[in-house]
């Protein structure tokens, strides 16, 4: 029999219906995975299994677990049964997890609760737990908060606090989501081995997640499920529609060409020019200043697309905002088209402002609230063709958003009226109105889907092959990068690592870290995704920096020199690479 | 601004607060206009008369014979005006202090702050009643007494949002662009901040109100033969043993208008947060 039976369930509110009719089942002890854009009812359905869908929303249908009727179940046989035998991981843990106690008491307490053990038992039980889900000195995270615990050890402590129980569900929604991609990997791996006879419903909208660590999969679509089978044969063989677009947009490292043409000697000339760039700030409280980016040169050449890559923590952010003047340089020059510009952006030039210009990761965010989308577009224009009529500034607005791929009508929508997308076509059109000749993309595709993400991203190509615009595209993620880019600059712990051509980076790389992002990212193959390396560790910490190579403590071809020499950068075959061993090591990717 | 009309006429406290408001500020206008009699003639026929239909002394007459009801309306008039002025007042000094604090941060903001501290440590109603001594008591003063006091609080709470607007990633892209300082203030933040500002106005209302009518009831405010209702107020304690109509519908009056102020305000504020929640 089914541990889980959701048959007809239907979620709505108010007239809106975000999940109708949807049915399946999940067996004891299997790991399913559910899949779907944002949208399309997800994590409504893990709430209404839970029990904890807001007031606002009504349900229908039938949620039966292990026999029990959970949509009629009363707020006391909800709460016996939460935690005790089903439990849930969210997608992130700083909300998850009470700031004001220690991370001990809190799983502690889900002991005593439901009467599974006291006093030094209990004590010795969690502990126990946070050894297994891979706590480093579990006794003495026992008594830490959750702010002092890095985002990857704080979803490993949720995974603890959901097992403790030994509950016979487990649901995971977006688990990883929030985390790093080699973080990423590093949990997939322990929720796929830690959790013994707990069936895993995984939610996810990343279909290398699923790939990787469920044997079956459920696929959705506005609230309905449109495909259901085992992973293996969901994969080769989608039978819906849906599922194959879901897959033919999914970025594979393993198959999907690479940009063409541009690569190796570049004809264009040097656009923007960084030189030996370095950020601080000062750490709150105290005089010491800690060290954001070191030491960092790049030449951008007109027409060109530079990906940098790098994990939370290794300092890209910092960098983009110092080059376009938003936060200071701490040394370094920044230059573009040879002439050397002020550090604050309030003392540039309007002519060089107008070249530079940013996209960023939020698209709603980086809008306006109060303004209708016109009015963002055509406000570059104000200030740098202030004596344009009111006629042909329309008539430019109108030109872009036909451009950005949005209809005339858009011109009078507010930003809460857009789409993720559409709001990210929004604030393209309004950086490429005044036709720069850079644009930074910070993270600009990571927050869409899948297809929205392709189409956004084609639309950079085209605007770039129209207009010879040079692109830095900032990202976490290696297999985005990989379709867009020319060359790839990878960043750790605030320095350059390896900068090579998008080819040789991705067939050949010369870093070990390197290597091990490519690894991390999740291939959308089951017959490709499984038993894959994972590397340990975490970015360090900012306030604690490693001696020597920041790597080398998660590095496996360390040698004694890396731990007290730091490597400077070097061509190695054409590569720019930080590493002391790039010419004796092979890490060509097979 | 998103607060659709099936929202606001949603909201009970808000429709019948600011119902009770609107009417009661028309018939401040309209009253007067109707009575047969006027705020300033005495008659000494009619003393502390009671309110009756009989004579259309509706609100009965005070010691020297004067309509009540006129007066009373009269003084609806002057408490609304003095208020609104105030919030103005308050409003338009707050909040362009308190943004331009909030936006540029740092320096700027720490200098400009301590002032606001400096100044929110004296002690103000000594200060106002100082004021009113020393000078000839007219009305204006009386404006910028209570907008001194009242602008303080709103540039707190301006430079408090400020502070986090100027963190949102729209104003980045603003200032990427080239837009001045001034363009950023008056365009991405200060539209931003009207949700916030909306409430607070309705609050400071009230507060004007009552500093007006304290000053009043001290005799310190308006002057007669004009009045006010807290001079009313102040003249019915007078009279209370001999005609308590003469103190209770002024102060009636006076908390009801107060009380609306603070439903409205409320009302308000939930308005805007449901909108930013959503």
């Amino acid at each position: 029999m089914s541990l889980l039976e959701v048959s007809g369930l239907g979620i709505r509110y108010g007239t809106n219906d975000v999940v109708a009719g949807l049915s399946f089942s999940v067996d004891p002890g299997e790991s399913c995975g559910l899949v779907g854009e944002s949208g399309s009812g997800k994590t409504q359905t893990a709430l209404a299994i839970l029990g904890l869908l807001p007031a606002a929303a009504t349900s229908s249908g039938s949620i039966r677990f292990d026999g029990i009727e959970l949509l009629v179940a009363d707020e006391d046989e909800m709460n016996a049964l939460r935690a005790e035998r089903i439990a849930i991981v969210f997608q992130d843990p700083m909300q998850a997890l009470n700031p004001y106690l220690r991370i001990g008491q809190q799983i502690r307490r889900i002991l005593l609760q439901h009467k599974l053990a006291s006093g030094h038992e209990a004590n010795d039980r969690v502990i126990e737990m946070l050894a297994r889900v891979g706590l480093p000195d579990p006794k003495r995270q026992f008594g830490a908060y959750p702010h002092q615990l890095s985002g990857g050890m704080r979803q490993r402590a949720m995974i603890a606090s959901a097992l403790i129980t030994e509950p016979d569900l487990l649901i995971a929604d977006e688990p990883t989501t929030a985390l790093d991609v080699t973080v990423q990997a590093q949990i997939l791996e322990l929720l796929a081995s830690i959790r013994d006879d707990t069936a895993l419903l995984l939610i996810t909208h990343d279909l290398g997640v699923v790939a990787g660590h469920c044997e079956r999969t459920l696929v959705i679509e506005q609230g309905g499920l449109v495909e259901e089978g085992l992973t293996r044969q969901v994969f080769a063989a989608p039978q819906s529609r849906h599922m194959a677009q879901l897959l033919a947009a999914a970025p594979r490292l393993d198959r999907d060409g690479m940009r063409e043409g541009m690569r190796g000697e570049f004809a264009g000339e040097t656009v923007l020019d960084i030189r030996a760039a370095a950020v601080s700030f000062r750490e709150r409280g105290s005089h010491r200043r800690l060290q954001a980016v070191r030491d960092f040169t790049l030449q951008v050449r007109s027409g060109e697309t530079v990906a940098v890559v790098g994990e939370s923590g290794s300092g890209k952010s910092s960098l983009v905002r110092a080059v376009l003047g938003l936060i200071p340089l701490q040394t370094g020059v920044v230059s573009f088209l040879g002439e050397r510009l002020p550090d604050d952006v309030r003392s540039r030039a309007l002519t060089v402002k107008r070249e530079l210009q940013l996209v960023f990761q939020d698209p709603v965010g980086s809008l306006n609230p109060q303004m209708r989308a016109g009015d963002i577009i055509s406000e570059p224009l104000l200030v740098h063709a202030p004596t344009l009529r009111d006629g042909e500034r329309r008539r430019r607005v109108l030109r872009m958003l036909e451009k950005v791929g949005l209809p005339d009508s858009f011109v009078s929508r507010y930003p809460h009226e857009l789409s993720g997308g559409q709001a990210q076509r929004v604030a393209i059109a309004r950086a490429l109105v005044m036709k720069p000749s850079v644009l930074i993309c910070d993270e600009a595709v990571a927050a869409l889907d899948g297809t929205v993400r392709n189409q956004v991203m084609a639309l950079l190509e085209g605007v770039q092959d129209e207009t010879g615009l040079s692109i830095i595209f900032i990202s976490h993620d290696l297999a985005v990068v990989r379709g867009i880019s020319h060359r790839v600059l990878v960043m750790y712990f605030g320095r350059l690592v390896e900068l090579a051509d998008c080819a040789s980076l991705f067939t050949r790389p010369l870093h070990p870290y390197t290597r091990a992002l490519i690894d991390a990212v999740p291939v959308p193959d089951p017959a490709v995704a499984r038993g894959k390396q994972v590397i340990a560790g975490e970015v360090p910490s900012i306030v604690t920096p490693p001696s020597g190579c920041a790597f080398h403590p998660r590095c496996a071809y360390a040698h004694e020199r890396c731990i007290v020499e730091r490597p400077d950068e070097r061509v190695v075959d054409g590569v720019t690479v930080a590493c002391h061993r790039a010419d004796e090591i092979d890490l060509t990717v097979r | 601004m998103g607060a659709s009309w099936a929202n606001v006429r949603g909201n009970r406290a808000l429709v019948v607060s600011a119902g009770i408001l609107i009417v009661t500020a028309m018939l401040a206008v309209i009253g007067p206009l109707i009575s047969p009699y006027d705020y300033l003639s005495t008659n000494f026929d009619a003393l502390l008369r009671a309110p009756t239909m009989a004579d259309m002394h509706l609100f009965g007459t005070d010691d020297l014979g004067r309509d009540l009801f006129v007066r009373t309306m009269l003084g609806i008039r002057v408490t609304l005006i003095v208020a609104i002025i105030a919030s103005i007042v308050s409003l338009v000094i707050g909040v362009a202090y308190g943004a331009t604090a909030g936006y540029f941060g740092g320096r700027v903001d720490a200098v400009m702050m301590r002032l606001v501290d400096t100044l929110y440590a004296m002690p103000f109603i000594f200060f106002v009643i100082l004021l009113m001594v020393v000078f000839e008591r007219n009305f204006l003063l009386i404006f910028v007494a209570i907008g001194a006091i009242n602008w303080l609080d709103m540039a707190r709470i301006v430079r408090g949002q400020t502070l986090s607007l100027r963190e949102r990633e729209f104003v980045d892209a603003a200032r990427l662009t080239g837009v001045s300082s001034a363009r950023i203030i008056a365009r991405h933040i200060a539209p931003n901040l009207v949700g916030v500002v909306v409430v607070y106005v309705t609050l400071t209302i009230p507060q004007a109100i009552l500093v007006e009518s304290f000053l009043s009831f001290l005799g310190l405010g308006i002057q007669e033969p004009q009045t006010s209702l807290g001079a009313l107020v102040d003249a019915g304690v007078n009279q209370l043993e001999r005609a308590s109509w003469t103190l209770l519908i002024p102060a009636t009056l006076l908390a009801v208008i107060l009380m609306c102020f603070n439903f409205l305000g409320d009302a308000l504020r939930d308005l805007f947060d449901a909108r930013q929640t959503r």
